[in-house]
């Protein structure tokens, strides 16, 4: 498990008290609003529809159970009893007074946490897999590389100013669970002669514009990690647009650009860049790989596991759909999903955050993630812990076996929280789920990604959305239109729009009709809704959607 | 929803913003800010809204980011004539938070 050094914490305790002299100069009107708004902002608070909010940084979602107190502790005391994990491995609060925040500040400070850069024109959060340091298939650990990343962007001097956000993501091994390909840089681990290095992924990105990312380096060696991506980003910070913020992302500059320009203009860039750097970073990362050393495994029989799968159905359910495979003998990491019946998509109440974090010091080697699905993983579980686990999870309503199913709705705060949203997403994701498990048919139709954007910005990931849903406002009424195809994982692509938006009310019975054609025309069970779609093409599913034009 | 929205007779329309301290949505009144929409004042009058608004953007001490939208004459008072504002004078939809519940526990306390 990762330590907070003393260093890290005095240096968040220093940026908390700066926050609360601004907050002071704020209030006793020394600074004025267009004064204020980029301190708050540098510190992770917006102001949003009905109140402040304050997103605090997960860094690469690895989070210890003391912070998850922590953050209990704040959602009981300075929220609503709750707090909302994002899409990028943060946490939201979204009630919190502003002369409240900068005790929410100092208290993360004392557990090593803070809000920092996870707002303005920066270098955000790093993310990676949520099974780092556990999944069979990864090359190496990420986490590592991610704290060194995090280490140097923190605060680095020269980023702080980019034309707009800049998100970097790492994906540990041979299947991506980081998304590289949406990310402005994405970083995928891979080995040449038997040492690692970095595919290297530039210009992806979601929003109004949604892109995939390209392949500006096939090859990366670990010890070039640093002043590459330095070249990338600084060459960003040159040529990037910034006379128009919807054209300023990486994305645009190398569209813009072209791939082979840009690729010129860094390479060239990290020669210069490369002499900086001296070795200080590849000691950096020595430690942090040693602060990151795997838990004491225990070598013990998997006693009563399959007993378990066998007596309790329920159990075995849930051990087949929210288990992922882990690469010691007798262990699992475990994901419990916050999206339970009638729950909102990644809401986390102070007494769920207190229990995961009893269970994970109980089950999981103290250590939890939270995921890039707004849901959590305990990544490292015996499997004779499991049925107890399961227990304790279920008596919290934790135990919903749908990972990776139907009602495992990733959903952006929508315009119930967002003050650039459009429309709503959160009741649409809770009708939705609602429906299927009410219809009985979310076990059959199986592997299902439903993404939900409430507004073009794209938060909630709908171009990657098997099915994809972006709320949008048409002359003054709420209206969802849906896109096809999209994959975050596989075979990475943007889903297409599959024609007009429908209003609210008519959104259900529309994925109704789209998901009862596919279970009519898929070959078999084992394909899924994305590799039907994948070997039919649109048609037959807009047929579906959209029955009074193909009747006419 | 347009920021930048002019009342008339015709559409008439509120000023609204959000508390300073706090952060919870308020609305221009006779004497001041009010956290219930239907005290806010309707201006009909182009001119007397943006004298208003003048007035609201020099509160920066007790409010952030006033604006004027359009609004209708109801029966309680003032009602939004847009979703996104009728969100603020509730609270989400997914939780009985904000103005909604602050409503209640006001009228509990009576």
């Amino acid at each position: 498990m990762f330590d907070v050094r003393p260093v890290d914490t005095d240096y968040v305790r220093h940026r908390a008290a700066q926050f609360r002299a601004q907050v002071d100069r704020r209030l006793d009107g020394s600074l004025t609003e267009d004064e204020f708004r980029p301190l708050r902002l540098m510190n992770g608070v917006y102001l949003q529809l009905h109140a402040y909010m304050l997103r605090v940084a997960i860094p690469y979602g690895t989070i210890s159970p003391d912070q998850m107190r922590m953050l209990a502790h704040l959602a009981r005391n300075y929220d609503k009893g709750y707090g909302h994990w994002t899409t990028r491995q943060n946490i939201q609060f979204n009630w919190p007074k502003l002369v409240d925040i900068p005790d929410m500040l100092d208290h993360l400070a004392s557990v090593g946490m803070h809000a920092i850069q996870t707002s303005g024109n920066t270098i955000r959060n790093v993310t990676t897999d949520a099974f780092a340091g556990a999944a069979p298939d990864e090359i190496a650990d990420p986490r590592p590389y991610a704290e060194l990343l995090r280490s140097w962007s923190t605060d680095h001097a020269e980023f702080q100013f980019l034309p707009r956000k800049f998100k970097i993501a790492i994906s540990g091994g041979a299947k991506d669970r980081a998304i590289v390909s949406a990310h402005d840089i994405g970083l995928r681990l891979v080995e040449q002669d038997g040492k690692p290095g970095f595919e290297v992924w530039v210009g992806g990105g979601l929003g109004r514009t949604p892109l995939l990312g390209q392949v500006i380096r096939d090859f990366l060696p670990e010890e070039d990690l640093l002043p590459y991506i330095e070249a990338i980003i600084a060459t960003y910070n040159l040529t990037g647009r910034r006379d128009n913020k919807y054209k300023a992302r990486i994305k645009i500059t190398v569209s813009e650009r072209g791939l082979d320009v840009f690729r010129d203009e860094v390479e060239a860039e990290f020669i210069n860049r490369r002499r900086d750097f001296h070795g200080a970073d590849r000691e950096a990362l020595k430690i942090f790989r040693d602060r990151f050393a795997a838990p004491a495994f225990r070598n013990a029989p998997v006693e009563g596991y399959e007993q378990a799968r066998a007596a309790n159905p329920g159990f075995r359910s849930w051990t087949d759909t929210n288990l992922h495979p882990h690469k010691i003998d007798g262990y699992a990491s475990v994901i419990v999903t916050f999206k339970a019946p009638g729950a909102t998509p990644g809401d986390a109440s102070a007494d769920q955050m207190r229990l995961l974090a009893d269970l994970a010091e109980r089950y999981g080697h103290a250590d939890l993630r939270v995921m890039h699905d707004q849901n959590v993983a305990l990544p490292h579980v015996h499997k004779s812990d499991l049925p107890a686990l399961y227990a304790a999870l279920r008596e919290a309503g934790l135990a919903t076996a749908n990972a990776g199913k139907t009602s495992d709705i990733i959903a952006c705060p929508g315009m119930d929280y967002c003050t650039l949203a459009t429309a709503r997403s959160i009741p649409i994701a809770q009708e939705i789920a609602e429906h299927f498990r009410a219809a009985g048919l979310e076990d059959e139709i199986g592997n299902l990604n439903i993404r939900i954007s409430g507004c073009i910005n794209a938060c909630g990931h709908h171009h990657l959305g098997h099915i994809g849903i972006l709320g949008l406002d048409r002359a003054g009424v709420e209206n969802y239109q849906i896109t096809l195809g999209g994959d975050a994982y596989d075979i990475p692509a943007i889903g297409q729009r599959a024609g007009a938006g429908f209003p609210a009310e008519e959104v259900v019975p529309a994925i109704d009709r789209l998901l009862r054609a596919y279970l009519d025309i898929r070959e078999d069970e084992g394909e899924r809704f994305i590799d039907a779609y994948r070997r039919l093409g649109p048609a037959p599913f807009k047929a579906a959607l959209y029955p009074e034009v193909a009747h006419a | 929803m347009s920021k930048a929205f002019t009342p008339s007779a015709a559409k008439p329309g509120v000023i609204t913003a959000n508390d300073l301290r706090e952060g919870h949505n308020v609305w221009m009144c006779e004497d001041g800010w009010t956290a219930d929409p239907a005290q806010a004042t309707l201006f009909e009058d182009e001119a007397i809204a943006e004298l208003a608004l003048l007035k609201a953007i020099g509160q920066s001490n007790i409010v952030v980011g006033p604006y004027v939208v359009e609004a209708r004459r109801g029966p309680e008072g003032p009602e939004p004539t847009h979703f996104r504002e009728a969100f603020r004078q509730t609270g989400p939809s997914n939780y009985f938070h904000g103005i909604q519940a602050a409503k209640q526990a006001e009228a509990s306390n009576v």
